[in-house]
Order: structure tokens, then sequence, then C-alpha cells
């Protein structure tokens, strides 16, 4: 068996924690760290209560090594907060998106992402991108009409805030490098 | 539920990865790229390598567009793929494949590679890489092998990289114009394909003008490639469908003609059954699914729908 020493910026806060080579993203998280707001439900990636943002991206912290997760940089549900409520998870309240909330935490973490990439989903795009994402009491209505609001609000705050005509370029990912195996 | 104890080495090159592979060759490796199906292997179906090899390589996160060809690193992520203009516009079906993989968060961290080489019966990649021709290329410590992908594809899991090779990319060359698909009905349970077809058709004499279609013709179909995943234990090509395509015009009657053919490659007894569908329900979902990919393919080729 090896150890590893790693290094995870979570939620804000860097921290430096020992890990087993089989210790899972969502464990490193809750045990270790003590961040409880991924919740461990199926286990096998297909529940999505575990998910986290992960240099962005929304993953399921239990089918990925703590280890992988070496040096990225981990928001859960409870680290998108700001002060309060964040419009996302406030849209969540307001629209009674949960029931036990379970799920909540990573409903949260993909509807983040999602908003971030498709400001203004239609709800077809919104069933989709919460595919990965199963609940278990409330249904899928008032999540959708949840996030549907949460878009709303954060655009309008968006087109408040900025100069009419500021739209900027989304970010393009740079095309890499040349790949290996062919040259 | 855990993963049993393993050792873990990370490896920063090609370099690296094969000289750990080679370092390890008496022991039980696994090579670890997305984890999407390696880990909850070792979580719930006794997979128990002694070593994990983490390819933490970005030379093979990249996508390459060439003019004739375009070449994917091995652990270029499906949300990659399917968002990237360059493949879109390039090597549009392997696009269409990646965003059909599962749901978002699988498509974030499940690469194309692993896809190619865990070699899942119901993998959408395959059948992608299959209809476009790709070769799939290999890297060992003496060097290079390419594996034309209608040779890569073994069996359940079963593939041609051997002990002590990695998958370095995939080499796919661009459609000559013409159209193509991926259609896919989703297993309920597990997001795998039930059946999944992929289809490019390359067309001449026709082309994608309005005059051309109100004259009812989308060209004669010059080449067609149509592969299929989740039917049997591993994705195939179909060349009865191929065959019936070519030298017709890309119309409904020759599509329906064509599908008619889907089981025609297929051994009967080979055709996969589970709980969710029975081997002669997943042959009636081949030919739905053949003449679904098809009629896609026709109105992309004639220009009626965008390009993915
Ligand atoms: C909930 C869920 C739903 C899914 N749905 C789908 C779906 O709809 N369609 C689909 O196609 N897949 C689906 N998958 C599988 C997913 O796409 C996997 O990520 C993928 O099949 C494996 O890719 P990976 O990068 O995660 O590989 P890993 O899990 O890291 O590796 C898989 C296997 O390939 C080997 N390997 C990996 N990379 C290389 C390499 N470069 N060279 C040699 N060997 C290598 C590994 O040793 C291992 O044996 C799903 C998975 C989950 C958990
Ligand atoms: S607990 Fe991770 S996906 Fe269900
Ligand atoms: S609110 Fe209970 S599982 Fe979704």
């Amino acid at each position: 068996m090896s150890t590893h020493d790693i290094s995870l910026t979570v939620d804000g806060t860097t921290e430096e924690l020992t890990v087993e080579s089989r210790t899972l993203l969502v464990h490193a998280l809750r045990d270790e760290l003590g961040y409880t707001a991924p919740n461990v439900g199926c286990e096998s990636g297909k529940c999505g209560a575990c998910t986290v943002e992960m240099d962005g991206d929304a993953v399921k912290s239990c089918t990925v090594l703590a280890v992988q997760a070496d040096d990225s940089d981990v928001t859960t549900a409870a680290g998108l907060a700001e002060g309060g409520l964040d419009p996302v998870q406030r849209a969540f309240h307001d629209e009674h998106g949960l029931q036990c909330g379970y799920c909540t935490p990573g409903m949260l973490a993909t509807t983040h992402q999602l908003l971030d990439e498709n400001p203004d989903p239609t709800r077809a795009e919104i069933r989709t991108a919460l595919k990965g994402n199963v609940c278990r009491c409330t249904g899928y209505g008032n999540v959708v009409d949840a996030v549907e609001t949460a878009a709303e609000r954060l655009s309008d705050a968006e087109s408040s805030a900025e100069p009419a005509g500021s739209e900027g370029e989304r970010d393009q990912r740079a095309e890499p490098p040349r790949p290996e195996g062919e040259d | 539920m855990f993963p049993a104890e393993f050792d873990y080495e990370r490896a920063e090159s090609v370099s690296e990865a094969l000289e750990a592979l080679e370092r390890y060759a008496d022991a039980d490796v696994e090579i670890l790229a997305g984890g999407h199906s390696l880990v909850p292997a070792m979580k719930t179906e006794g997979r128990e390598p002694d070593v994990v090899v983490d390819l933490d390589v970005p030379a093979l996160d990249a996508v390459n567009a060439l003019d004739d060809r375009t070449v994917l690193g091995a652990l270029t992520t499906y949300a990659t793929i399917a968002d990237s203009g360059a493949v879109r516009s390039t090597v549009p079906l392997v696009a269409e494949a990646a965003s059909e993989v599962g749901d978002l968060q699988i498509r974030n961290r499940g690469t194309i590679g692993g896809n190619l080489a865990a070699a899942h019966p119901g993998a959408d990649l395959p059948a992608a890489v299959l209809a476009s021709d790709a070769t799939i290329l290999l890297r060992n410590r003496d060097g290079k092998r390419e594996v034309p992908a209608t040779d890569f594809f073994r069996g359940d899991g079963e593939t041609a990289v051997e002990p002590g090779e990695l998958l370095a990319g995939v080499r796919v060359p661009h459609a000559d114009g013409g159209g193509f698909a991926y259609a896919k009905k989703t297993h309920p349970a597990t997001g795998y394909a039930m059946v999944g077809v992929a289809a490019v058709v390359e067309t001449d004499g026709g082309g994608d003008g309005d005059a051309d279609r109100d004259a009812g013709g989308e060209g004669t179909v010059s080449s067609a490639r149509v592969a299929a995943t989740g039917a049997v234990d591993r994705a195939v090509r179909l060349p009865s469908v191929e065959d019936a395509l070519v030298g017709d015009p890309l119309d409904s009657a020759p599509i329906d003609a064509a599908a008619s053919e889907a089981r025609a490659d297929i051994d009967p007894e080979r055709l996969r059954a589970d709980a969710s569908a029975s081997a002669e329900f997943r042959g009636e979902l081949l030919e739905a699914y053949v003449a679904r990919a098809l009629e896609t393919a026709a109105d992309r080729a004639a220009g009626d729908t965008p390009t993915a």
C-alpha cells in the first residue's frame, strides 16, 4: 500500500493531507477534512449526490481518487454560498427544489457548471445537464423551475451590473499542443 | 465501498508511463485515465490490481486537426471533444458520439482512450471510430504501432492493446462530403448504448444545394461506413448495410432496404441480452437505429439540418 501527501484547495482553503492510494475524493473531503456537503449515495458514479466542482468541472467525487485531485481546486456546494445563500441556492429554496435535500449539494454543483457555460438554458437543456443527478424524493419539476429561476436572476443581475455591449467573449479553450503518438 | 489496496504511481510523460509498465511487468498493472470505468470496477467488480499507473500526461490531452485528418490524444475528455470547434468541424461524428456518453459529470472526466481501451460492449466511441475508419495509435518501449479500428476490438473488454503498451491516441480521417450520424438507444440504467449506430455516408453527383433537393436527389452514395455498438460483445461494422447503400441515391427507399440488412452480418446467437432487452428486441432495435442513423445522415447530406 502506498500513501501520498496531497494538497487541495477546498472552498478557498488550502488543505494538505495524506491519503491512501485507494482513498476516494469524497471520503477525503468528508472524513479527512470535514467538508460534508458532498453526500455519498450510490457510490458507483450514477446518482450524483457526491458531485463537486474540480477546477470548474462538475465531477462525481466517489469516482475520483483523492490522489488524482492533487493540486486541484475543489468547490463543494457549501463553498458556493457567498455570505448568505448564492443565487442558485436561493432559487432552490424559493422554488422548493428539494425535499430531504440529500441530492441537493450535487444538483447545485452541476447547476453551477451549467449556468457558467450556458447562462440561458432551455428546460430541455436543464434536464439534460442534470441527467447525472438523481433525486429520490422531490421529483424534477421544482428542480428545473429552480434552475430556470436562478438563470433568470443571474442574467438580470448581470445586465444591471454591466454596461451595455460589454458581453465579453467566452473563454475559449486554447487548442492544446500537438499530441504524442503521431509525428 | 472502497477499492482494495494498491500501489499508485503517477506518470507525467509517455516514456515515464512505459517505463513504469516495464518495471511492473510481473505485477497486475492497470493504467488509469479518467478512472470512470476502472474505479467503479475496483469498488464493485472485484478488480484488484497491484499497481495503478496514472496517466497525467498533458501531451495526450490534445486535439490536432490537420488538412485531411484529426488526431485526438488518448486523454482528451468527452467534454473537450464534444465542445471543440475543431473536432465538430472536421470529425463531427466523433463529437456527436462523445456528446452522447453518460452525463455531464462523466463527460468531464472520461477519456476517448479509456473508452476505447475499456471496450465496453455498449460504449459509444468504438462505433464512432469504426464508422470513421480511424486508426488507433499505440506506443510501447520499442516505438509505435498502428492498428486500424476494424482490428482493434476483440471482445467484451478485449482489445489489441498488449501488455506494456498504451493507447496514445486516435487518428480520424476527414470524410469527403455527404452526411453522418450517431443514433443511440440509451440503456435506462447504465447510460451505455442498448444499441448505438454510427454512420458516415459519402455522396457524389448531388450536393447540398436546395435546387438539388428540389430535384429530389441527394447524390449517389459513393461509400458508406456503418457501425453498431451494444448489439454483440463488441462494436462491429455492418458491411451488408454498407454494400446495400453504395450506388443508390440516399433517400428513403434505399435506406429502408439497407436497414433491413442490419441483422445480416450478425449471428443471432451472439446478440446480447440483459434485464432491459432480450436478444430479439436488440435485433429489432438494431434495424430501427440503423434506419434512424441513415435518415439523419441523409438529411445532413442534403443540407437539411445543421451539422453537430
Ligand atoms: C455512470 C456511468 C455512466 C457511463 N455511461 C457511459 C456511456 O453512456 N457511454 C460510454 O461509452 N461510456 C459510459 N461510461 C464509461 C465512461 O465513459 C468511462 O469513463 C470510459 O469508458 C473509460 O474511460 P476512462 O478515461 O474513465 O478510463 P479508465 O476508467 O481510467 O480506464 C478504463 C480501462 O482502460 C485502460 N486504459 C485507460 N486509458 C488507457 C490508455 N491510454 N492506454 C491503455 N489502456 C488504457 C485502463 O487500464 C482500464 O482498464 C459510463 C461510466 C459511468 C460511471
Ligand atoms: S455517490 Fe457518487 S455518484 Fe452516487
Ligand atoms: S430532495 Fe431528497 S433526494 Fe432529492
